[in-house]
This record gives structure tokens, sequence and C-alpha cells, in this order.
């Protein structure tokens, strides 16, 4: 197997999707079966990036494989200078295994639709959406540009939004589509913002040689504020697409959309797609930047867990765990942690993923019931469910022997390596806490939801195990949620092959100066063969995150097992009641309860503020622009009023003087026309006469 | 006392407003025609005296001649005409043949 085999496996990845879209679309109404041939299509993808990641794993472990074609050429403009734009894809450590979770999740997620979506009325369609969702992840994931990146992020925010309204009957779907999309707009207008500064100062949007631009020391806007404006504008992309704070109001209102595509779009791929972006240009953020993605990541953290502890509706609590999850993954980004960041952008795609198919599994079962408050018990008659759930919650609360410890102690050694290192202390207290609280709320979830007594008997009396289409993906999923895929030992995650070997520190670009301190590449002067990553990290960071693994590993698994033990006391055990807690902590029970009031709080802003504007702008035009063209019009009418007295009276009186004065001298003159010969004759005579007398010359 | 050339002119003078006069105050388009014979006429003496006291041979005669010739024929065509204006008026007023007027 060669390179460019590969890179026609990629291609072909790509496309499959597409095609399966158009086909799907195009027959969907003529041939009822033709989801089958998607979910083929999704099937083949699914082998050939699996059999991509293998050999991109074993064979081409430390190339990154790119092929380019020329798109458009611009020739030479003047000013700018050659302008052609390149269009390519970039096999590298990371689009390989993200393209395999891509498809892996997609694949599963079709397969489950198969049941779930039964007896829609736009069954072969919605098919048809995912499969166009997934070419447009797939173009995300595998593009070696920026624009091109930029172009798959909008179809990626289509098909979201197709996805999230496809019940458009219902007012609140179409109207969460709606907001996804809107809001999505907000955040890639900075994406589109940096990727211009970018373009500007380089004439390229190739991520290789604008990182090579970039370490040769050429800086956007020739500055190294224009670097870090840059590096934030790009990463706005990521607040909207991965619903960081304070963009993040659209995820949980996506949960209108079918059950499988939350699981799909708004659980593992398209909100990673922003985390994905960051992880590809981590390489030329600079310190400040880096410094402000982990506040927006740690407040994305922080805001949506506590969110979560309150919610009812069982979509809600994982679109809030979501939200708060990939706040982890950008908070570790900006702290550094790239590999952990990565590899809980994995983990945590198939858990959630596996989260999200097991409650569309249980709201299907309790045939539309979103709201824990009316099940429990559940885990008798859903066992394989509940199974699989609890394997992912536990996953998710970082406990040992599960991917989600692996990934997620990473990160919180990250940060509390940061800590240590710059003092900024609250980025491991914050990701310490949402960890506690991570544990909790997942925990009541499944308490309420499969423990207990049924609170709603008749519902309970008709809730049955999916079937096996269904309950298959769950199964899958929750066996990748255990660490001996990525390491054999499931204290550490260095041992393993994923963070040795196949995930690898990307090459800084930034300058030595606008990095953070424990970044500088004092390990550099080992001279590495090209191709090869250079280390990133100074021997004191590594130092530091060894000496906080040991407290991390332990300070993580006590608040997990703190959270699940809260969960227990006050729901299964009840000892503590839930009711009365609230009720003496009420003003902060009913800021969570009610999302901290960021919709009312948008409603009042900007909602409001934009309609607002509209009717002041409203009333300037009435008032003022109408009352000009008004004004003009009454100053023409009068002008012209004006113009026509005087045609009446001037022009028409001269006009009538001169017919009246000729008729005046006609009827004179009349007066001489007797029609009589004789008295013509006396006049021909007495002008004769007086002629003679005036020429006399006699 | 010699009869000079301007005894004729006085003559032929007081025929011509003779003529005129008829011609205008006559209704009776016969007596019209009478006038316009009495101008002929002053016409002639005038040839006929400009011709015996000037130095132009028997040129006025002739041409006094010519204007007796003419006289007769505008006679008998006006008296047809009259005559068809009777048959179709039944008269000869020329103050009431206006009908070309209208």
């Amino acid at each position: 197997m060669n390179e460019s085999l590969l890179i026609n496996f990629a291609v072909v990845i790509l496309f499959l999707p597409l095609l399966g879209f158009i086909v799907t679309l195009l027959l969907g109404k003529k041939v009822s079966k033709i989801f089958i041939f998607e979910n083929l299509v999704m099937l083949i993808g699914l082998i050939l990036s699996i059999v991509l990641l293998i050999a991109k794993v074993t064979t081409f472990n430390n190339v990154s494989i790119s092929s380019e074609f020329m798109w458009i050429d611009m020739g030479d403009v003047p000013v700018i200078g050659q302008i052609q734009i390149f269009l390519g894809l970039l096999l590298d450590d990371i689009s390989a295994l993200m393209i395999f979770v891509v498809f892996l999740i997609s694949f599963l997620v079709h397969f489950f639709s198969i049941d779930y979506m039964k007896g829609d009325i736009r069954y072969n369609r919605y098919f048809a959406y995912l499969g166009l969702f997934t070419f447009s992840m797939a173009g995300i994931v595998l593009t070696h540009n920026l624009l091109m990146m930029y172009i798959f992020w909008e179809l990626v925010g289509v098909s979201s939004y197709l996805l999230i309204g496809f019940w458009f009957e219902k007012k609140s779907a179409s109207d969460a589509g709606k907001k996804a999309f809107i809001v999505n707009r907000i955040g890639d207008l900075g994406f589109l913002l940096g990727l211009l500064t970018l373009f500007l100062t380089y004439n390229t949007f190739s991520f290789v040689e604008i990182f090579t631009e970039i370490s040769q020391g050429n800086l956007p806007l020739n500055s190294e504020f224009g670097l870090t404006i840059t590096g934030i504008f790009i990463f706005c992309g990521a607040v909207g697409k991965s619903a960081q704070f304070p963009l993040h109001v659209w995820l949980p209102d996506a949960m209108e959309g079918p059950t499988p595509v939350s699981a799909l779009i708004h659980a593992a791929t398209m909100v990673a797609a922003g985390v994905y972006l960051v992880v590809r240009i981590f390489g030329i953020l600079t310190a400040d930047a880096m410094l402000i993605i982990a506040t927006i990541g740690a407040l994305s953290a922080l805001i949506p867990a506590t969110i979560a502890l309150t919610q009812n509706d069982i979509k809600r609590v994982l679109a809030y765990s979501t939200v708060s999850q990939l706040g982890y993954m950008i908070m570790a980004l900006g702290v550094g942690a790239y590999k952990f960041a990565f590899f809980h952008l994995i983990t945590h795609a198939f858990f959630k993923a596996c989260m999200f198919l097991g409650s569309g599994s249980v709201i299907h079962a309790m045939h539309h019931e979103q709201d824990i408050q009316n099940m429990g018990g559940l885990r008798k008659k859903m066992p394989i469910t509940y199974a699989t759930f609890l394997i992912s919650a536990i996953a998710i609360s970082g406990i040992p022997l599960t991917s989600g410890f692996l990934s997620k102690d990473g990160i919180l050694a990250g940060t509390y390596a940061f800590g240590t290192l710059t003092g900024h202390w609250y980025f491991p207290f914050i990701g310490f806490l949402v960890a506690m609280m991570t544990a909790f709320y997942m925990f009541r979830l499944i308490i309420l939801t499969f423990h207990g007594e049924p609170r709603n008997k008749e519902k309970y009396e008709h809730a049955h195990e999916s079937s096996f289409i269904m309950v298959m993906p769950l199964v899958v999923l929750s066996i990748l949620s255990f660490f001996i895929w990525y390491t054999p030992n499931p204290m550490d995650p260095e041992a393993g092959w994923m963070y040795s070997d196949w995930i690898k520190n990307p090459e800084l670009h930034t300058p030595e100066n606008l990095r953070f301190g424990f970044m500088q590449s004092d390990v550099t002067s080992v001279i590495t063969p090209p191709g090869e990553h250079r280390i990133m990290y100074s021997e004191t960071y590594t130092a530091a995150l060894h000496h906080v693994h040991g407290s991390a590993v332990f300070l993580s698994i006590a608040m997990a097992v703190l959270g699940i033990l809260l969960a227990f006391v006050m729901y299964q055990w009840k000892k503590i009641s839930a009711d009365i807690l609230a009720d003496k902590l009420k003003p902060l029970y009913k800021f969570s309860y009610n999302k901290w009031y960021f919709d009312e709080l948008y409603h009042k802003i900007f909602v409001a503020g934009t309609i607002g504007l509209s009717r002041l702008i409203a009333w300037f035009d009435l008032k003022v622009i109408d009352g000009i063209v008004d004004g003009s019009a009454a100053v023409t009418k009068a002008f012209s009023k004006s113009i026509g007295w005087f045609d009446d009276n001037v022009i028409d009186g001269l006009v009538n003087l001169t017919a009246s004065v000729s008729a005046f001298i006609g009827l004179i003159f009349s007066k001489f026309q007797t029609g009589k010969v004789q008295t013509y004759i006396i006049m021909v005579i007495f002008s004769l006469v007086i002629l003679l007398f005036l020429f006399k010359s006699f | 006392m010699e009869v000079t050339l301007t005894h004729f002119l006085i003559v032929s003078t007081i025929l011509f407003c003779l003529g005129i006069y008829g011609i205008v105050t006559r209704k009776n388009a016969v007596m019209v025609l009478m006038g316009i014979e009495l101008i002929l006429n002053a016409s002639n003496i005038n040839f006929v005296a400009f011709s015996r006291f000037g130095n132009f041979g028997l040129q006025g005669q002739l041409i006094a001649l010519f204007v007796i010739v003419l006289a007769a024929a505008e006679a008998a065509v006006a008296l047809a005409i009259v005559l068809n204006v009777y048959k179709t008026f039944v008269n000869v007023n020329v103050d009431e043949i206006d009908s070309l007027r209208d």
C-alpha cells in the first residue's frame, strides 16, 4: 500500500456519503427500501476508514500525507499578487483517527435509526440528511486547508439545521433549527474573519503553508497581536460549533431533533468539529489566545454542569453534559494538554453517543416520554440499555478501568500541572468541581430513570427492551468505553499505543516569546528527522505533569466517587431529600433550573434589542424617510399646480387672445364680403381713386 | 372755339362715370350690361381721340373696332347668361342672385 492509494481511499471515504445522500434523496420517494443503500454506503465507508486508520498507524505512522489540486486560479491580481486557491486532503494522525470515529458513530447511528425512525413519513429523507451530514463532517476532518474546512463547516451547519428541524411540523423543532443555525453563524463570522486575516497575510489557506510561514517569523498583520487575534477569531468558530459559553444556548434546544441525530451530531461529531478545529490550529496559538480559550472552556465546563444538576428532561441533561465535556476539551487545549483533549474527544464521542442512543432507546420504549420524573425502575424492563448506559455513565464520571477515566484524568492532570506552572489555579479547581458534578448528575439521571419504583405505572407496563437493531450500537459503543482499547494499563494512558504512537504532539509554530513558559522547546536541540514532529513541551512541564499525576488520579477518583455517592444518598437511599434541599437553596435551584436565565437574557438583549432597533429604524423610515418623500411629493405637487395655473392663464390666455384678435379682425373684414358685385365695384373704384391720389406725380 | 383732346376726354369721362353709375345703381342685370356698354364706348372715344391727336396712325381706330366687336360678342354671351339666370331664379335682380356667396 502506498501513499497515493491511501489518498484515493480518503477521497472515496469523503464522497461515499455524498453518493448515499444524492441517491437516497432522489430515490427516496420511489424506492421505499433505499435506506438500506445508505446504510450499506456507510458500512463501506466504515470499513475503508478502518483500513485507512490501520494503514496510517502502522505503515505511515510518522508521515502526514496530503494531496491537493488547484481549484481557482485568479492569476496575477494587482496589489495582492498571485492568487491560487488549492483544495486538498490531509491525512495525519488526528484526521485518520477522527475519520474513523466519525464513520463508526455515523454507521451505528444509521443502524440504530432503522428501528428508531420506523414509521416516520420522511423516513428515507432522514437517512439522506444523515448522509449529507456525514459527508460534511468527513470534509472537515480530511481537509488540508482552512477554506475547504470553512465550506464543510457551513455544510455541517446546514445538515444540522435540517436534522434538528426534521420534525418541522413542531414549532419548537423548527425554532430550534433556526436558533442553532443563527447562533452558529455568529461564531462562523469570527472564523471567517480569522481565515481572511490569514489569507491576506499569506495568500494561502493551506495549514502546512501557513504554519511554515509562521514558524519562519511572518506573523499575521505583522504583529504579535495579529497572531493572537487570528487564533481567537478562528476559535470563535469553535465556540459556535462546539456550543461553548456564551454561544452554548443552541445545543440544549437542538434536542428537538430525533434522538439518534442528537447522538451523532450533538454529542459525538459536529460539536467535536469545534474542538477538532482548535486541535488543527493548536500550533499557532499564542499564550494569550490559549488563556482565553482555556477560560472560555472552563466557563463552558462549569456553567452547563450546574444547569445539568437540576434538569428533568433526559436529553437535556445529556445535552448540558455534552457542553460541559466539550468545555473540558477546550479548556484542556487552552492549558496545553493537547493529547488529552483529543483523546477525550474520542472517548467522549463513544460514551456520549452510547448514552444518547441509550436515551433514545428509553424514549422509544416509553413512547416519547422524555421527563425522568415519569420514569424509574426501567432497569428490569431494559437490562441491556441499562447496562450500556451504566458503563457509559461510569466512563464519563471518570472511574478507573474506563476510557473516560484515562482521558479525563489526563485533562485534570494537565490543568493541575498548568496550575503549578503558571499559578492559574482556578482551572484545576473548576476541573475537579465539574468532575464531581458530572458524576452526580449522571448518576442522578441513572437512578431516576432506571432505579427505584416506576413513577408512571402505565407507561412502565408498556416499556420493553428495544430490538437488536437498536441495542447492537449501544453494546458496541459501551464496549469501546473500556480502557483496553486504548492502553494496557488502566491507570496510565501514556503506557498505551494511543498515546505513545497514534496521537502525536504537534509542532509548535508560535514564536518562542509568545508561548507559555513551559512550552519553550528547550529539547529541540535534538535534531529530529524531517517529517517527524518536534517535541513541544519543556522538561519542566513533563516533570510537572508526572509530579501531579498521582495526586490528580487520586483527586479525580475521589471527586467522581463523591459525586456518585451523593447521587445515591439523595436519590437512591433518599437520606437527603432532594426536594427539601432544593427548597432550602431555592434561589440557586431556580437559577440552575432556569439555565442561568441565558435564554431569557439573550432574548431580552439580542432578540428584543434587534426588534427594538428594527422598530427604531422603522420609525425613522416611516417618519423621516417617508416624510422626505412625502415632502418632496408635496413640493412637486405645489410646483405643478403653479405651473398649471400659469399654463391655464398666461399661455392659454395669449393663445386665446391671438385667436380672438383674429376673430375680431375676421369679423370686421367679413363685413366687406357682401357677395354683391356692385359693392365690390364701388370699392374698387374708390380704392383706385385713392391710389391715384396717393401716387399722383402729375 | 376749337375742339381739343381735352373736350373728348371730358366727354368720355362723363360717359364712363355714367356707365359706372349705371352698373352700381341698377338692380336689373340688363341695365348693368348697358352700363358696361357705356364704359366700353367711353374707352372707344378715348382710343379714337388719342389716335386722332397723337402720332399713332390708325391704330386707335382699329382697336376701337375690335372693342365694338368684342362688345357685341360680350353682349350676346351676357344676355344669354341673363336669360339662363332668369330661367333659374325667375328674376334678374343682381342683389338677390347671391347663392355662390354661401
